[in-house]
């Protein structure tokens, strides 16, 4: 028992998505990982059970597991991003479950922003179609570290290997447009089993991992910035207590690198150097913390700092800017404005900017560059150029996801119309 | 160089402190909503910790149907003893005193969906404009659908199917006057994330989740705690077991499981082996299918 408890504690985390529509067999695939490892309960499957009678479906209809809202079920189809969970012995699993039509691009790239992986399902008898290519690409555009093509339906191919490198051939065609290092291909039958939890007897001709093993042991320790260090100040700690008296803290999550008592760093925006003197977690005082740990942080000299700051490790600044060049999803019914003045959200940093610019637009389902047509509405991708009130302490997001990403709001509705990847 | 391991509870665990530390600095008056279940429990241990050594910079709210078990307001009181915060209740009984809303009758009478009413008056009076809560995406389908920042409209509503994006780890909690947001730290995590979690960091818990003996009965498949102001039904019998609390909710709906686990081990285990989800025993989402996306949608926690 002892030992089993402790095995607990010493998973890592892995935050993957999905997208597809539900004739690919999505749902199915996700089905049938939550079922193997244990994550679907009795209850819930009786429920399911009973809603798919109720509309009269021939066979369990696994999607109302993650189709939660009465909308959703009515109209059989995923609106909204459903996150499920779950975990084997080696890892925890997040899989961001998003809709995979071009309507749906919004929730694709919401999904996308916080994912290590990437499982883009392909059904063999059609061979890679428009939706693969924009699956893949929101996937490089968000920057996700690795992707899983799962050439799915294997079993209606009769486990046909020439079909198989057919379609990796097409997808590797195309791949050099896209900007993701780490492609995988995986011939699975989500519906029949095979590759997905056990090795398929049916295709002796593949000698690689199944998905489930392929999702356990990828190795994500090198996904994360663990060069630049990044601490957006959150928080200002001061407790005014008569044990704490003079104690001030800045709190808030390492978004980069890793930081060490005594070193070295540099705060913004305004640029006087310091150093760490402690890092404190809780009634803990670590010698170093590194990305994604939530601390808190005092430094040796007394500095003015506040929320929207940025501490960083000297030997490796920041970009400063207001000028700011970038991708952006547009999430709103309301168009992108040109000339429109927006609030925006970067790191902990509040501010506000103009939209300067439209360079083009790219349509996701062929990746082409439209410098003609500048119309920017919901669902739609651009690079764009603005201008903020305040610089920004940042990188480009193919460098550090979090310090080179922000939102933009729209200041009447209060709505978050889009994301952005500065570039 | 030092090698740096973050297992997946320390990684769910920094999430949570910064999704907290956002509403501190993004609201001018959050509370933490505080039922006395583990949740709650863990929720202010990762106050706490993301405050450290500066108190919890919120305070404590407590909506109290009147049916509880006994042990859960000690636990509750000396909790916010322990940590200084600020405690407020708020009584369901009030709210019927007032001729707000009308005590269900019956054999099924629960004061679970009222809580709402007095929820929003608390809101209201006190110009919330965050309320944190330990709700989870895993535990209902309906919550699989939360933000951790989730919009609450004036009248204190949930619409599911517009809700604001969320991305990265950027939270928009921008809202009109007499708005507020449901804030949910604890959204990724699952019921053995937080049992592991309260196992790592030992965390204290109240008695009744570790197997105790307990009048109990049976109901539509579900063993509930014998209370002295639950009707019985001519067939049901009163019996004693051995029983645990998995989740702690109002009596009137909260099941409970027959159990003899002694230990956060022995949960752990039984947790792992289990067949059934922990609101499987709650009568008030058995009501009907959407029961919990409509009363979420109406303001609920």
């Amino acid at each position: 028992m002892e030992n089993k408890t402790k095995g607990y504690l010493d998973m890592e985390l892995l935050r993957f998505t999905t997208a597809g529509s539900v004739d690919d067999g999505k749902s199915t695939l996700i089905g049938r990982l939550l079922y193997d490892s244990k994550a679907i309960f009795e209850d819930q499957l009786e429920s399911i059970e009973r809603t798919s009678k109720k509309r009269g479906d021939e066979h369990v209809d696994l999607a109302l597991l993650t189709d939660g809202l009465r909308a959703e079920r009515e109209q059989g189809i995923t609106i909204d991003v459903a996150y499920r969970y779950f975990a084997t012995p080696k890892r925890k699993f997040i899989i961001a479950d998003t809709p995979g039509h071009v309507q749906y691009t919004r929730n694709m790239v919401t999904g996308a922003s916080t994912a290590n992986l990437a499982l883009i399902l392909v059904d063999a008898r059609n061979g890679v179609v428009e939706q693969t290519l924009r699956h893949s690409f929101i996937a490089s555009l968000l920057q996700i570290p690795h992707v899983i093509v799962c050439i799915n339906k294997m079993d209606l191919v009769d486990y046909n290997e020439d079909v198989y490198e057919n379609i990796r051939k097409q997808f590797m065609s195309f791949a050099p447009k896209l900007d993701i290092n780490d492609i995988r291909f995986i011939p699975i039958s989500a519906l029949k089993g095979d590759n997905v939890v056990d090795r398929s007897k049916n295709m002796d001709w593949y000698n690689g991992a199944t998905l489930l093993y392929t999702l356990e042991n990828i190795y994500i320790g090198s996904d994360q910035n663990h060069i630049d260090g990044r601490f957006p100040v959150q928080y200002v700690i001061r407790p005014q207590s008569d044990e704490f008296h003079d104690y001030r803290g800045y709190a808030g999550k390492i978004e980069g690198g890793i930081f060490r008592v005594g070193d070295d760093v540099k705060v913004y925006p305004s640029e006087l150097s310091t150093k760490i003197k402690t890092i404190d977690f809780y009634k803990d005082s670590l010698k170093t913390a590194a990305k994604p740990q939530s601390v808190t942080i005092t430094l040796e000299d007394d500095i003015d700092i506040s929320r929207g700051d940025m501490i960083v490790n000297k030997n490796s600044l920041p970009k400063v800017s207001q000028e700011i060049d970038l991708m952006v999803c547009w999430f709103n019914e309301r168009p992108l404005v040109p000339g429109g003045k927006y609030a925006i959200k970067h790191t902990t940093k509040d501010a506000r900017c103009m939209i300067k610019d439209i360079s083009y637009k790219v349509d996701v389902n062929t990746l082409e560059r439209n410098f003609e047509d500048k119309k920017v509405g919901m669902n739609d991708i651009a690079r764009i150029k603005m201008k903020t009130t305040a610089p920004l302490f940042y990188d480009s997001y193919r460098k550090n996801r979090n310090t080179g990403s922000l939102i933009i709001i729209d200041e009447s509705t209060n709505e978050t119309v889009a994301a952005g990847m500065i570039v | 160089m030092d090698k740096i391991i973050i297992n997946h509870l320390r990684e769910l665990e920094s999430e949570s402190i910064h999704v907290m530390r956002e509403v501190a600095a993004q609201f001018e008056n959050p509370v933490l909503l505080f039922s006395g279940g583990k949740d709650s429990i863990v929720m202010v241990h990762l106050a706490r910790k993301a405050f450290y050594p500066a108190r919890i910079p919120f305070p404590l709210m407590h909506i109290d149907t009147g049916h509880n078990f006994d042990e859960t307001i000690e636990f509750r009181d000396r909790l916010a003893k322990e940590t200084g915060a600020e405690l407020i209740v708020r009584y369901v009984q009030d709210t019927i005193d007032q001729g707000k809303v009308v005590e269900e009758t019956g054999i099924n009478a629960s004061r679970n969906l009222l809580q709402t009413t007095t929820l929003l008056d608390a809101i209201e009076d006190l110009k919330i404009d965050a309320a944190l809560g330990g709700g989870r995406r895993d535990e209902e389908k309906a919550r699989a659908k939360e933000r951790f920042f989730s919009h609450r409209d004036e009248f204190g509503q949930w619409d599911p199917k517009n809700q604001r994006p969320e991305l990265w780890s950027l939270y928009n909690g921008r809202k009109k006057l007499g708005e507020h947001f449901r804030v949910f730290p604890i959204s990724n995590w699952t019921e053995m994330d937080v049992w592991q979690y309260i196992y790592m960091e030992n965390i204290d818990i109240p008695n009744l989740y570790f197997t105790h003996k307990r009048k109990v009965f049976k109901r539509d498949g579900t063993w509930l705690a014998l209370a002295p102001f639950m009707k019985l039904k001519d067939n049901e019998e009163v019996v004693e077991m051995d029983v645990r609390c998995r989740t702690i909710g109002d009596i009137t709906c909260t099941g409970v499981t027959l159990s003899k686990a002694n230990t956060l081990e022995d949960i752990i285990a039984e947790i792992a082996a289990t067949r059934v989800t922990e609101r499987g025993g709650r009568a008030d989402d058995k009501r009907s299918e959407a029961a919990m996306e409509d009363r979420k949608k109406e303001g609920y926690f």
